[in-house]
């Protein structure tokens, strides 16, 4: 029976690689860039071309920069300009690059009953909103989206608090399959609301275009000063890969029912 | 074609990426059960046949410990094992080996206490009889587990069933990485999240086969010793 045992134990160690292999890339990324599905047009050209295997880790911007300032990451692509700097400032993270935009809109119900459609400035559109006690959904998790949110909210210089707002500690897709379903407003990134809008027949674009609305998004590696052990090379052919004019023509030409959901920052 | 139609068709048209994800489900949950289970029955069987002061409180102990929140031991593993924890070297975030550790932890206590209290329930003059027979300790150990076998089985199951349908642990230790770590679960939570509930409800149905059909095999594997 002590063999049988002894079989068993050796077939785990076999079967299960327990730690990461340096050909793996660990990235941590905001929800909005799997939701929307760029990352599976993306990452596979770049697997190809250097035989890594990507990794992807998608939480809010938040928690991904937390994964990248405890070294659990090798690279994150977020959109959180403010959060970002400070990874930065704060020596976690480093060579930031800039690596495409798109913008924020804010969707409601068909029925508008805060009446929010035609504010040229998303501040007007939620003190509409808070105003006439509609339900708005937040993400509620500290993502680059919840940041933008709570800024426009300072903006309104209304206080996102009450019965009609709901922090649901959820991430895009989840969100706006919860307004949906509830009839609520809530604020989006530009992909991952085009990417689902079929399944979210009871919802709209209400409000965009406003400057504020604006969404860029960077790609950082993690200090290997901080943490020896991530693997630097690879967040840096990642980097590269992104930013070079193949990547950024992958992202340029990714669209879903014919509209481009990221508008690339190194290429026209 | 209805939610089941299209999990049924999503198991016959070899759907690669699905058959990969319902066969890192069943893995990480063997792997998981089996490491428990090798842990935790002989400590079951001394619990059981050993009598100590502090025992019964040991057991109430042990029996509420299955009730363990999967998210509280995905964070207390995570805590451990993450780059800045102590075990942070090893370098097992977001790999199989984190979510079969979690998982394992979560299996431990139902293998463990399902033992003890199915062992506690044979006659307790067993041991003293086997001894007198001439049955050495290691003698009285297997016989005491054969007595007991179906209720062991029973809680080999039960740790089984605990893990594959957990969402805690793998989501947080593993990471919900494609082609990696993404089990069951984890994909039902991300179909979910983009709104595709009919692929979720479709892998959740695999689910509930994969635990059907672990269950029938081990009862049928008993049944024909």
């Amino acid at each position: 029976m002590r063999k049988a045992t002894l079989v068993v134990l050796a077939l785990c160690a076999a079967l299960i690689p327990l730690s990461a292999q340096s050909a793996r890339l660990k990235m941590a990324t905001t929800t909005s860039t799997l939701d929307s599905g760029l990352l599976s047009v993306l990452n596979p050209p770049f697997e190809k071309l250097t035989g890594l295997t990507v990794d992807v880790i998608a939480v809010g911007s938040g928690k991904a920069i937390k994964l990248g300032e405890n070294g659990d990451v090798d690279v994150v692509f977020v959109h959180d300009r403010k959060l970002e700097d400070k990874f930065i400032a704060q020596g976690y993270g480093v060579n930031r690059r800039d690596v495409m935009h798109n913008d924020f809109v804010v969707v409601g119900p068909l029925s508008d009953p805060a009446r929010i459609s035609g504010s040229a400035a998303a501040a007007d559109a939620f003190s509409r909103i808070s105003a006439s006690g509609s339900t708005f959904i937040s993400r509620g998790d500290a993502s680059g989206t919840n940041a933008k949110e709570l800024d426009i909210w300072d903006k309104a210089g209304r206080k996102p608090a009450g019965s009609w707002y709901k922090d649901a500690g959820q991430g895009m897709g989840e969100v706006l399959v919860m307004a949906n379903s509830i009839g609520a407003y809530t604020l989006s990134d530009r992909g991952t609301w085009l990417a689902m809008k079929g399944k979210l027949p009871a919802l709209k674009i209400l409000c965009e275009g406003d400057s504020a609305l604006f969404n860029p998004y960077g790609v950082i590696a993690v200090n290997p000063q901080k943490h020896p052990d991530v693997n630097y090379m690879a967040a840096m052919q990642y980097i590269a890969w992104v930013t070079s004019v193949q990547g950024q023509r992958v992202i340029r030409d990714y669209t879903v029912d014919g509209q481009a959901l990221f508008t690339p920052d190194v290429i026209r | 074609m209805g939610v089941l139609g299209r999990a049924i068709g999503l198991l016959v048209s070899g759907d690669p990426e699905v058959w990969f994800i319902t066969w890192t489900s069943l893995r990480f949950s063997l792997f998981s059960s089996i490491i428990a289970c090798a842990a935790a029955i002989p400590l079951g069987v001394l619990i059981a046949l050993k009598r100590f002061p502090g025992r019964r409180a040991l057991l109430a102990v042990l029996s509420s410990l299955m009730a363990l929140p999967t998210v509280v031991v995905g964070l207390l593993v995570y805590a451990l094992i993450s780059r800045s924890g102590p075990l942070g070297k090893m370098g097992l975030l977001f790999t199989p080996g984190a979510v079969i550790i979690g998982q394992a932890i979560l299996a431990f206590p139902v293998v463990l206490s399902l033992t003890a209290s199915a062992l506690s329930s044979l006659n307790p003059l067993l041991p003293e009889v086997l001894t007198t027979l001439g049955a050495t300790r290691r003698g009285i150990f297997w016989m005491s587990v054969r007595e007991a076998r179906g209720a062991v089985l029973s809680a080999a199951l039960a740790s089984f069933g605990r893990v594959i349908g957990e969402v805690g642990a793998a989501m947080m230790l593993g990471g919900n990485i494609r082609w990696y770590t993404r089990t069951l679960t984890t994909a039902i939570a991300l179909q979910t999240g983009m709104g595709d509930f009919e692929l979720g409800l479709a892998l959740g149905i695999i689910l509930m086969i994969m635990a059907l059909g672990v269950n029938a095999l081990l009862h049928w594997v008993v049944r024909h010793e």
